[in-house]
């Protein structure tokens, strides 16, 4: 069976695990990292062979060179597919081994069948399609949370790239890398729950409610853009149409009205639940649970009674 | 500084989106603005060219209706505006689409090409990338700040962790998250002008591109099937008499999440 190429982003993401499950029904999974990874766990979920490339050239500058890396590789081994995470790192380097290879490529796929055929959510998830890669290898992004990463063990055969990038490649270079606040929390687009606050949160300090109840339940923090935009919370935490898809088992809304850019990066969760002191918020027609009160006193009293349970 | 801004027109997010029949956006029934996040690209060209100098021109690919989102754009401050329609473009992928909007920037000799992170419609993210790869320049892509220091970018680039610190010379494309500035509202002044700023149209016949290498001719990928999502519909609704927090705990338990 041909190869499948996995492209593995720092860290070893969720992500990267549901990569290599999906990548099993089109061939061989094989591993491509940047720098250092866990290795270990790459083999266990089915990586056969894992590629590294390493050093300054591709860890000290943006994106360009492992695209590079990447499409030197698909020239070498002729894979039968490339899959990417479907984050701003893995669709940035789709794009460039896209034209390098004149080579089509499918953004967002939440799944993959074994002849390439991927399936997409589009316009907000509202619509389904499923696409194919006429020209060329199928190159695909994968959204997070797709599928459920499955171990298989694999041999993880170590082998090292000799990394030949051009000038061209060279020309950002990436001055500093900094890790803003997270703490433990969950990934936002890799975690089975997820809490959002917006407007009706009222402010940043009041967010700790909202972060008490996603600890509670071991889930991430989330926000609407109206609390992003009042300074309530950081931007990389936006869930929308302009911020971050996410397609958790559970989704809780908080002071959230339900605005069609909101519902546009969530609405594929899998239960739904809100509460918001307006009983006419459209956020209730797509909430399989909705309470309708005060969410300061909703909130405190649910995360009381969660500690109980405990 | 000789500014460029990509500007796509996209089918407004609050109206209902479509395929038309032959599985592409169907642009001609939905109702068009500007992609959002190419009003952040126009108002941060219009900063630097207001500390720096220098002339910003939009960008644009698409059908001819395409001019109401130029004229609105050009509303905003830029100079002038280069709209590459022809009838063939119709069903571009992001791929041919790279390749048209590289080659309309390569008579254009920009310092600094400016575009949205992502567009609505596709949320491909991909298209600065794209460009930069094809004309061989720097791209500094996601930032929420930008600085020009001469022939020198640094962009702060939003990550999931947090953010990077990213700097390249000019040339070079900048894509931006609506973190990186406030756009400006185009003032009736500024409406008055922009009817009167020079709007060129370039075919693909002007760029030197074949009708087959682009459109759903030239597509590299394509849509097999479409299916709309049923609709989700609510289900339960309580109102906190009291113990909503309770009730909702009851739930979340029952279901398997406490
Ligand atoms: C092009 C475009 C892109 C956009 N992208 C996004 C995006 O990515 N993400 C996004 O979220 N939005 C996005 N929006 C904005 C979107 O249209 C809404 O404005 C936004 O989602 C509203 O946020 P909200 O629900 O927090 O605020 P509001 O709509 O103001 O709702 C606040 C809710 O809180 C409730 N509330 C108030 N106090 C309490 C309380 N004490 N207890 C319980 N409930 C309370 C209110 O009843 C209300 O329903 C976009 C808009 C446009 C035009
Ligand atoms: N047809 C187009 N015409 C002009 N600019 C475009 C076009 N398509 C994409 N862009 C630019 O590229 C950015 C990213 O788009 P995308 O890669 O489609 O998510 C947009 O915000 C625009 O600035």
């Amino acid at each position: 069976m041909a190869e499948v190429l996995v492209v593995v982003e720092a860290g070893v993401k969720k992500v990267t695990l549901e990569m290599l499950t999906v990548a099993r029904a089109l061939g061989t999974p094989s591993a491509v990292v940047f720098g250092e990874a866990d290795t270990a766990k790459l083999a266990e979920y089915g990586a056969e062979k894992i590629y590294v490339a390493a050093g300054a050239d591709v860890e000290d500058y943006l994106v360009a060179p492992k695209a590079t890396v990447v499409a030197s590789l698909v020239k070498q081994v002729q894979p039968a597919a490339v899959l990417l995470g479907a984050t701003q790192e893995g669709k940035e380097i789709a794009g460039r081994l896209a034209v390098k290879l004149d080579n089509g490529l499918l953004t967002d796929a939440v799944a993959v069948d074994a002849d390439g055929t991927a399936t997409q959510g589009i316009f907000a998830g509202s619509a389904v399609v499923k696409s194919k890669v006429t020209k060329g290898l199928p190159i695909i992004t994968i959204r997070p949370n797709s599928t459920t990463p499955e171990a298989a063990p694999a041999a993880g055969t170590v082998e090292q790239l000799t990394v030949a990038v051009d000038d061209a490649d060279k020309l950002t270079k990436v001055v500093e890398r900094v890790a803003e606040k997270k703490g433990s929390r969950p990934e936002l687009t890799e975690a089975s729950i997820v809490v959002s606050g917006g407007r009706g949160v009222g402010s940043g300090d009041n967010f700790k409610l909202v972060e008490e109840l996603a600890d509670l339940l071991g889930g991430a923090v989330g926000a609407s853009r109206a609390a992003v935009d009042s300074g309530f919370y950081p931007h990389q935490f936006q869930v929308g149409q302009t911020g971050k898809t996410v397609s958790p088992q559970l989704y809780v809304a908080l002071g959230i009205s339900g605005a069609i850019q909101h519902r546009a990066g969530m609405q594929t969760s899998k239960t739904i639940v809100a509460v918001n002191k307006d009983a006419e918020a459209p956020i209730f027609e797509l909430a399989d649970y909705g309470v309708v009160g005060d969410l300061f006193k909703v909130v405190p009293q649910a995360a009381e009674e969660i500690r109980k349970r405990k | 500084m000789n500014i460029v801004v990509l500007v796509k027109q996209v089918p407004d997010s609050g109206s209902s989106r479509e395929l038309a029949s032959d599985n592409t956006v169907d642009r001609a029934s939905a109702s068009n603005v500007i992609n959002e996040m190419d009003e952040y690209a126009i108002e941060e060209a219009l900063k630097i060219k207001e500390a720096h100098g220098g002339e910003v021109t939009v960008l644009t690919m698409g059908p001819a209706g395409a001019t109401e989102s130029i004229r609105k754009a050009l509303s905003m401050g830029p100079d002038k505006a280069v709209h590459v329609t022809d009838d063939a473009l119709h069903g571009s992928c992001a791929v041919a689409t790279s390749k048209v909007l590289a080659a309309a920037l390569g008579t254009l000799n920009a310092d600094v090409i400016i575009a949205g992170a992502e567009s609505t419609d596709g949320r491909v993210q991909v298209m600065p990338h794209m460009l930069a790869e094809r004309l061989g320049i720097a791209a500094l892509t996601g930032a929420r700040k930008l600085t020009v220091e001469g022939n020198q970018l640094t962009a702060e680039r939003q990550t999931d962790e947090g953010y990077e610190v990213v700097t390249a010379a000019t040339p070079a494309v900048v894509s931006v998250w609506d973190t990186i500035n406030e756009p400006r509202y185009p003032s009736f002044k500024g409406i008055m002008a922009a009817k009167k700023k020079p709007v060129q149209t370039l075919s693909l016949a002007d760029l030197g591109i074949s009708a087959d290498e682009v459109g759903t001719a030239g597509a590299t990928s394509q849509v097999l099937e479409f299916a709309k999502r049923p609709e989700r519909s609510g289900g339960t609704k309580v109102t906190d008499e009291g113990d909503g927090g309770a009730q909702l705990v009851a739930y979340l338990t029952n279901e398997k999440f406490v």
